[in-house]
């Protein structure tokens, strides 16, 4: 008898079409289930406001890299050329701000998008030798929907007879499935 | 307006048309219920007791203004069977066949790069009047090639359109692979080319001399690595969800092994779909600007110079459309190889080409306008050396190639009105190769007819080029093609969840 209270025991139910997912997942929140997550092969959009999911914050990041790009990009050009090793090139000034925009935009765009990307990784812990499990069929065609038995209340036969009726093809239980 | 194929006859109901369920899809959803219910079930299944696992599929009402981007009707399992299937055989003879041939050219281009850097530039066919030709020209034309891939991969997606899933995958790789020929160029025409890096800003033993910041050649550089980081970053992070499909798939040890380490361990979950789509729409809309931003600095290059025919503000509007036009005739010629050789017929439908032939229309006709208000500007400017170039590009000795461009550019492209060449797969393929080859010439006309004919008419000279310079380009046609094969055998060629998400595009 796997003792209950400390066991961390999920349950995932397939789906094989993303309407009966959205609809499951959606009902199952508000029968007072918690969702723990929900893993499909392609981003099935209405997901995040089935299971409430906050938006990411990722953008925030993009900007502020953006921001630190911008600041570097254009602290890099005033600094080398008009300050450390002045160059008469022309006789333009030594500080020829509009001249800097093109670089300092390039590394705008260049901080932005390789600091998002890589904290999208870092958070996804994403990375080269990852040993994550998968769902069978879940990159393929199927939607899985896994519930956290999150304490001894959690009603099984309930949870069955909600997912029934959205078309699900199996219920499993177990106790680790990612 | 589109019908399904064996659809029924219209039937009213709460007051929309609705078509019936075409006959084939009825069977087949019977066919599916059925194999469901004959289905094992697994031993720590529970059994949803008394309820057959049946599916009450509504029946799907096809949008009057829609047609489907994907044909065929396909299940998701279908396009993954279909995109990965393409992975997994040895490859065939034609595969082979082409890769040998790209590799005679890319070989051909290794014995010219390897005769410039020991001999040095004079192996080139410039001269003094003449100091940029052949490989800046090449150098342009594959840049505007490479602009095709994330305007599909990053602008189409910000403008929300769909049909842009089909292609944008191989027209990203397409760029990477264009933008690394395009890199070569300046890299060889350096002279020591193993010096290049002295471009980057970093301490140095020379007093630390820093670079010039005020110059459009160094923006270059910054431009072109970060558009080949960006779109990299860009390409992969698309890629990493159908790794993982293609790993979860393959039965090649080698294969998984291989698609197990650069699928990061992607399993699917939402919460990571959330991000993944946030950070996907910021890349798309950072690499936006940066597009634009790519082609216009090359531009500079020309522009912020006094020669007549290049110091103009037009320049870097008239460079973008037409990096864009190229890069859309590059997509089209390998699209129809592609879905032809692949049997990809219904994933790359005459509908993805028609979208791509619209594209090329209004950026050919764009095209067009620029070189008409060339020759006014160039008049009005009342300054005489404008107008002799001006003159001297329509009439003077490279008069062929100035036509060329302009009936290749121009003028092919304004085929495209008709509808019927649009949709007509040969006259597309033939369309675009003349586009390809027009915009070559367009760069060739801007570098040459501006500097052979110099202020002083003692310095006035012909160019031609040499055997070397065409080797690299028939290098650069080799390193291009020999990269985009190979691509062919180790990535999946379509967005294979992109796909999925747009299968249900003409339905409501």
């Amino acid at each position: 008898m796997p003792n209950i209270e400390s066991a961390k025991r999920f349950t995932a139910a397939f789906f094989e079409r993303e309407d009966d997912l959205i609809a499951g997942a959606a009902e199952a929140r508000m029968a007072g289930f918690e969702v723990y997550d929900v893993y499909t092969p392609f981003p099935v959009h209405g997901m995040d406001r089935a299971v409430a999911l906050p938006p990411s914050r990722l953008t925030w990041i993009a900007l502020l890299a953006g921001a630190l790009g911008l600041v570097f990009g254009l602290t890099l050009q005033v600094w080398t050329s008009a300050y450390d090793w002045p160059l008469n090139v022309g006789g333009k000034p030594f500080n020829s701000f509009p001249l800097f925009i093109p670089v300092a935009f390039e590394l705008t765009v260049l901080f932005s998008g390789l600091i998002a990307i890589g904290v999208l990784f870092a958070r996804n812990r994403m990375w080269l030798f990852s040993k994550r499990r998968v769902f069978e069929r879940v990159t393929d065609d199927r939607f899985v929907l896994v519930l956290k038995q999150s304490d001894a209340s959690f009603d099984i036969d309930k949870a069955v007879r909600l997912f029934s009726r959205h078309n699900v093809i199996k219920v499993v239980e177990g106790d680790q499935f990612v | 307006m589109w019908r399904p194929s064996g659809a029924g006859k219209k039937t009213k109901g709460n007051g929309d048309y609705k078509y019936s369920v075409p006959t084939g899809l009825k069977d087949r959803l019977q066919k599916k219920q059925m194999a469901v219910s004959l289905k094992q079930l697994e031993p720590n299944e529970i059994n949803v007791a008394g309820q057959p696992a049946t599916f009450e599929i509504a029946h799907p009402v096809y949008s009057k203004l829609r047609s489907p981007l994907i044909l065929g009707r396909k299940s998701n399992a279908e396009v993954t069977r279909d995109i990965c299937q393409l992975l997994d055989p040895k490859p065939g003879r034609g595969w082979w066949i082409s890769l040998s041939i790209s590799f005679v050219l890319l070989a051909i281009g290794v014995v010219a790069t390897v005769h410039t850097v020991t001999t040095g530039i004079g192996t080139w066919g410039l001269n003094r009047t003449v100091g940029w030709a052949f490989d800046i020209t090449n150098f342009v034309f594959w840049i505007g090639i490479g602009h095709a891939g994330t305007f599909i991969s990053a602008i189409l997606f910000l403008f929300n359109q769909k049909w842009r899933t089909s292609v944008n995958r191989s027209a990203e790789a397409m760029t990477l692979i264009a933008v690394m020929c395009a890199g070569l160029f300046p890299i060889i025409h350096m002279g020591r080319p193993w010096l290049f890096y002295w471009v980057l800003p970093y301490p140095n033993t020379r007093g630390t001399l820093w670079v010039n910041f005020r110059s459009p050649l160094l923006w270059d550089f910054f431009a072109i690595s970060t558009y080949f980081t960006i779109s990299a970053v860009f390409w992969y992070l698309g890629l990493v969800p159908d790794l993982a499909t293609a790993r979860d798939r393959t039965k090649s040890k080698l294969r998984k092994a291989l698609y197990r380490v650069m699928s990061l361990g992607w399993n699917g979950s939402n919460r990571t779909w959330s991000r993944y789509e946030t950070v996907y729409t910021v890349l798309a809309a950072l690499a936006t600007p940066l597009v634009i931003s790519v082609h216009s600095i090359v531009s500079f290059d020309f522009a912020t110079s006094l020669i007549p025919g290049w110091h103009s503000t037009i320049f870097p509007p008239y460079f973008v459309a037409g990096a864009v036009f190229s890069g859309f005739a590059m997509v089209m010629t390998l699209m129809i190889l592609v879905r032809r050789l692949m049997h990809l017929e219904d994933y790359i439908t005459p509908q993805h080409l028609e979208n791509m032939c619209k594209v090329a229309l209004l950026t050919g006709s764009i095209v067009g306008l620029a070189y008409v208000t060339e020759i006014f500007t160039g008049f009005y400017s009342g300054n005489p050396n404008e107008i002799f170039v001006i003159i001297n590009r329509g009439l003077g000795p490279y008069a062929w190639a100035y036509w060329i461009m302009f009936g290749c550019n121009a003028l092919v492209s304004q085929l495209f009105w008709f509808r019927k060449l649009r949709t007509s797969i040969p006259a597309i393929f033939v369309i675009s190769i003349l586009i390809n080859i027009g915009m070559w010439f367009e760069r060739f006309v801007i570098i040459v007819t501006s500097l052979h004919r110099d202020f002083l008419p003692s310095s006035w000279a012909m160019y031609t080029p040499s055997i070397t310079e065409v080797g690299l380009l028939v290098g650069s046609f080799g390193l291009f093609f020999t990269m985009f094969l190979i691509f062919l055998r180790i990535f999946p060629v379509i967005s294979i969840n992109e796909v999925k998400g747009v299968l249900g595009y003409a339905k409501h």
